[in-house]
């Protein structure tokens, strides 16, 4: 179990690096889908096969298709010039002496709770996670099924025809 | 012989059951591009292919022949290593969706408590074959019939899952095993006969069979994604597609109509007459239906289907909640 969890998440950073160093954007998603699964893969090593599948199933099969479609239809070219002007060390330095704060910090915090919890494989199953949603996270099930039926509301809004008896005179009358 | 403990007995006998569910799929799929045309001739009142061997069986031998040694050639505009990855997602995906699937109660391949999930995620991955085949082909007709099949996958792809979430509801758990048997007493066609429905349509528009084959609409697109696709590499996006209907058929008979359950004749032989029958119906319903304008196609899904199965799971957790209480 062990060894599958450092093996994808080894996958799942150099997936990720790819992400960001190749010049190509389909490429790039299909590296960025790669992350996503070894993700899912480390969920599966820490005994959480239901999140590791619905990372899949949601990440992968959904999201990410919807990021495919896009990029292909704006027919992108591999651009490295332009990549390389985006690389400079002046864009990503800040961020990253930001983020090595945070490391230094987390791997403190990590250091100071003790053995903690190795990884041991128990199963945690659909059953399980459906009862702590339903029963003591109720209220956040809640609020985020309120926050997808807003964002429904705004694409039906946004993508509907604007006045349909308007866009047939100007089409010239055709039915 | 101190080395055969019963441990490695036990891992060399489910290797042995994987690789026979292994190669049964894939054989089961080959030989289904022939029965295809010859039921095909047969139902459309001409001969189909009868020349190679007695009646036609050994047309199988000279389509894989001259498959294996034709040209493969990528062409100089192509994404080669997309081009190259296509088909073996396609392949690979819905050869791996077979691990969940349990043939008799002492075969089947991985005993999974997600199960079912498994099966939504490898569907998950399946689209990426069609979507960069297309693209990498770097052909306007591939790239728009990936884009027809990218958007009608996931349309379908929505409902699916939805379909079978009143038998997940009705046995309890995602595990195929623990589904089949919640069947012993009477198959879930009855109770859930919408999501039946639903579940073989959006069977159907998933593995891009008639009269769901948008993507790759001869007349409009000339073959859709896989146009510039030649040799062994066509080869398994071909077979891909006969072996989904295979999966498609197990899954149904294992969901719907009580897996390996039935009288007298032994489990395989159930699984198996039950398996055939749905396969044969995907062949008929090639032969009796037209293709759908592609606009009906994503109209029917949204509007039809997709209401359909939202109203079959809150009925199914009504009925249980009655039932129960």
């Amino acid at each position: 179990m062990e060894l599958a969890f450092y093996l994808s998440s080894l996958v799942a950073v150099l997936a990720t690096v790819g992400v960001i160093t190749g010049t190509n954007p389909v490429h790039a998603i299909v590296y960025l889908i790669v992350s996503l699964i070894a993700v899912a893969l480390v969920f599966f090593a820490l005994g959480a096969p239901f999140a590791g599948a619905l990372e899949i199933i949601v990440y992968a099969g959904a999201i990410m298709v919807l990021f495919v479609f896009v990029v292909m239809m704006l027919n992108l070219h591999p651009d490295a010039e332009r990549e390389q002007t985006w690389t400079h060390p002046r864009y990503w330095l800040g961020p990253s002496v930001l983020a090595l704060v945070l490391l230094a910090a987390l791997v403190a915090l990590l250091g100071q709770g003790g053995v903690g919890e190795t990884i041991d494989g128990e199963l945690l199953t659909a059953k399980a996670v459906g009862m702590t949603l339903f029963g003591p996270w109720l209220m956040v099930v809640e609020l985020s099924a309120i926050l997808l039926l807003a964002a429904l509301v705004t694409a039906s809004h946004v993508g509907r025809r604007s006045n349909p008896l308007r866009n047939n005179e100007n089409r010239g009358g055709t039915p | 012989m101190s080395w055969w403990t019963p441990e490695l007995a036990a891992i060399v006998w489910a290797m042995f059951q994987a690789l026979v569910i292994l190669l049964g799929a894939v054989l089961l799929g080959a030989a289904l591009t022939v029965v295809e045309r010859r039921l095909l001739g047969l139902w459309q009142d001409r001969h189909g292919p009868n020349r190679v061997g007695p009646f036609g069986t050994m047309q199988l031998v000279a389509d894989m022949l001259k498959i294996f040694f034709k040209e493969d050639w990528i062409p100089p505009f192509a994404d080669r290593p997309l081009f190259v990855l296509a088909p073996i997602i396609a392949f690979a995906s819905l050869l791996l969706s077979f691990v969940i699937i349990p043939i008799t109660p002492g075969w089947g391949v991985a005993d999974m408590h997600i199960g079912l999930l498994f099966f939504f995620a490898m569907a998950g991955v399946n689209v990426y074959a069609v979507l960069l085949g297309g693209w990498s082909s770097g052909n306007k007709y591939a790239l728009l019939g990936a884009m027809r099949a990218s958007a009608q996958t996931l349309s379908y792809e929505v409902f699916m899952g939805l379909s079978l979430m009143g038998v997940v509801a009705l046995a309890g758990s995602f595990n195929m095993r623990d589904i089949v048997n919640a069947q012993e007493g009477f198959w879930f066609i009855i109770p859930q006969f919408f999501g039946f429905a639903t579940f073989f349509i959006a069977g159907v528009a998933v593995t891009h069979r008639h009269p769901f084959d948008q993507p790759e609409a001869e007349q409009e697109l000339a073959d859709g994604y896989h146009v510039e696709y030649s040799g062994m590499k066509f080869g398994m996006f071909f077979i891909g597609e006969y072996v989904g209907m295979v999966l498609i058929s197990a899954l149904i008979v294992t969901l719907f109509f009580g897996g390996w359950h039935g009288p007298w004749l032994p489990p395989i032989l159930w699984f198996a007459l039950k398996t055939g029958f749905f396969l044969v119906l995907f062949i008929l319903l090639r032969a009796a239906l037209p293709r759908p304008r592609y606009d009906r196609v994503m109209n029917f899904g949204w509007k039809v289907c997709l209401p359909l199965t939202l109203i079959n799971l809150l009925a199914t957790g009504a009925v249980m909640l009655l039932i129960g209480s």
